[in-house]
């Protein structure tokens, strides 16, 4: 009897992972290899056309995407670190506080948090307006509906989320490893370059791999702070989808976009020498 | 000396992000008290209560907000359940599938927002399924489960198991035990899970926007809106759950900073 005890326990997730994840992604996959309209009816055709037409026609809006992304998680990186270095080393016993202080945006919802952004960036909003009224700037400046202001909201919106991986692996250095160094004539520099930096790297991995993911696929930066040139793939799909009703190109599209996801991990996984990706994500 | 002149600078760096993060908070709670006269709230026009007085005086807002918690609640009910279940059985047991069921679990987490609502309209349209509270509550059940089972786990792996034993050597039953000893000892990872459920829920705009129906939800209007102009109603209840957030959370970590002096 109790050896069946894991089995019971683990049953009603398992159902809801079944029916809710699996079958549906690999639905998705089925509905990505047909062809026809919501009308008419979809036929399975093992067609591999929706993959091309869909990369033909929206390879730009994919390449911004994954530009996009990158950049946004190489600023958090750089932006980042320092901090998650000084709340490890320096902050002393106020980490805890440091640590909530990070967080406080996200008592406020992410839709919410990316408008006030807009606020604050409007052509005559507190920042603008006032730096116009002084004539710091010329009257027809703008930082909404560029490149920048969606890069930038990108990069607010997920920052933490670089930040806290890195704070914990740093956190996890023991300091006598420091102090060797330093006992070993090793610089500040060097010390930091050939003993923190590596002891810290399964922390950058963790965090570039959470904030890459949802910066390429987030639609909301680029629906409120790009305007109509800076459209990424979020906002395709979801208009193939929900506007379109055009299913099979959606999800030939969704598909693309997770493939080019998981090969990017998986490359940036071997780069870096982290041999199970599963294994540094888990932790 | 210039290692005191570096720790300085990182200390201001760190201050800096903080306050940059912080922003735009202040702009949302400074615009809640904005007497604005024209339809874009972006500009100061004066400090007015009259917005926490109209709280509730757009309809379809008070709606969408009512929406949330309701699906925010029975999401966090179910994902909780099932997680603690899981998170039991993988942080305890050792069983067949169980490597299975830990992919299973990074899957959840790790599969793009998009792709698990896209691929989740595709099951509920292809199942003739009516979109709608029922839809949204399978949806955020689904992404918080995942983060539920390892807040528990993390806590099951650290407990020792002697104290069961102990339970039932004194003749408690397996229920008994469960009530009594287990689960009262994985409860900082039950709660710690069910806050995290509770607030991907409320805060989730990307999944919900595919299975949602007609049925609005908090975020879903807020972005509905953004063409026409936001009502600084909307900056009042986002201050309160914020200022509210915030209190629960600060009266957490005094009460347990209490346990552990004592």
């Amino acid at each position: 009897m109790r050896r069946w005890t894991p089995y019971w326990l683990a049953l009603p997730a398992w159902l809801w992972l079944a029916i809710f994840l699996v079958v549906p992604i690999a639905a998705m996959a089925s509905v990505s290899l047909t062809t026809g309209n919501l009308i008419d009816g979809f036929t399975q055709t093992f067609s591999v056309s929706n993959y091309s037409d869909a990369i033909a026609k929206y390879s730009t809006q994919l390449v911004r995407s994954l530009v996009y992304g990158g950049v946004a998680t190489v600023i958090m990186l750089v932006l980042g670190y320092p901090v998650a270095y000084w709340i490890a080393f320096k902050a002393g016993h106020r980490k805890s506080m440091f640590l909530f202080l990070l967080l406080l945006p996200f008592f406020v919802s992410f839709v919410l948090r990316t408008i006030s952004w807009g606020f604050l960036l409007a052509d005559d909003g507190i920042l603008l307006g006032t730096l116009k009224g002084w004539g710091v700037l010329p009257q027809d400046f703008h930082v909404l509906a560029t490149t920048v202001a969606v890069i930038g909201g990108l990069v607010y919106n997920f920052l933490p989320f670089m930040i806290l991986p890195i704070y914990v692996a740093l956190e996890r250095v023991d300091p006598r490893v420091i102090e060797a160094s330093y006992d070993l004539y090793a610089s500040r520099l060097s010390t930091f370059r050939r003993v923190v930096l590596p002891l810290s790297l399964p922390g950058v991995f963790a965090g570039v791999l959470m904030t890459f993911v949802p910066a390429t696929a987030d639609p909301i930066n680029a629906q409120v702070l790009g305007g109509t040139s800076n459209t990424m793939i979020g906002n395709i799909v979801q208009t193939e989808y929900l506007v379109n009703n055009d299913y099979p190109t959606a999800s030939a599209i969704s598909f693309t976009l997770m493939a080019v996801l998981l090969i990017g991990i998986f490359i940036y996984a071997r780069a870096l020498g982290t041999e199970n990706v599963l294994e540094a994500a888990a932790r | 000396m210039r290692g005191k002149l570096g720790d300085r600078a990182l200390y201001l760096y760190t201050w800096l992000i903080i306050l940059w993060l912080a922003s735009p908070i202040a702009v949302m709670v400074l615009f809640g008290f904005n007497d604005k006269q024209s339809k874009s709230n972006t500009s100061w026009q004066g400090f007015t209560f009259k917005w926490y007085q109209q709280l509730f005086a757009i309809d379809g807002l008070t709606e969408a907000l009512v929406n949330s918690l309701i699906i925010a609640v029975v999401s966090t009910v179910f994902a909780t359940v099932l997680g603690t279940l899981l998170g039991l059985a993988v942080g305890r047991y050792r069983f067949r599938g169980k490597g299975v069921t830990n992919f299973l679990i990074f899957a959840a987490i790790s599969t793009p927002e998009l792709v698990m609502g896209a691929s989740l309209l595709s099951l509920f349209v292809s199942g003739n399924a009516p979109r709608g509270h029922i839809t949204i509550i399978i949806a955020h059940t689904l992404f918080s489960l995942a983060f539920v089972v390892v807040t528990v786990r993390a806590r099951v792996v650290g407990l020792d198991p002697s104290l069961e034993e102990a339970a039932r050597d004194l003749g408690a039953g397996t229920w008994t035990t469960f009530r009594l000893v287990t689960l009262p000892s994985i409860m900082p990872g039950v709660a710690a899970g069910a806050m995290l459920a509770f607030a991907l829920s409320i805060d989730d705009y990307v999944v919900t926007s595919f299975v949602n129906g007609s049925t609005q939800t908090f975020p879903l209007w807020i972005v509905g809106a953004v063409k026409v102009g936001i009502p600084p109603q909307v900056n009042v209840m986002g201050t309160l759950i914020f200022g509210i957030g915030v209190l629960l959370a600060v009266a957490n970590a005094i009460s347990a900073r209490r346990k552990t002096t004592h």
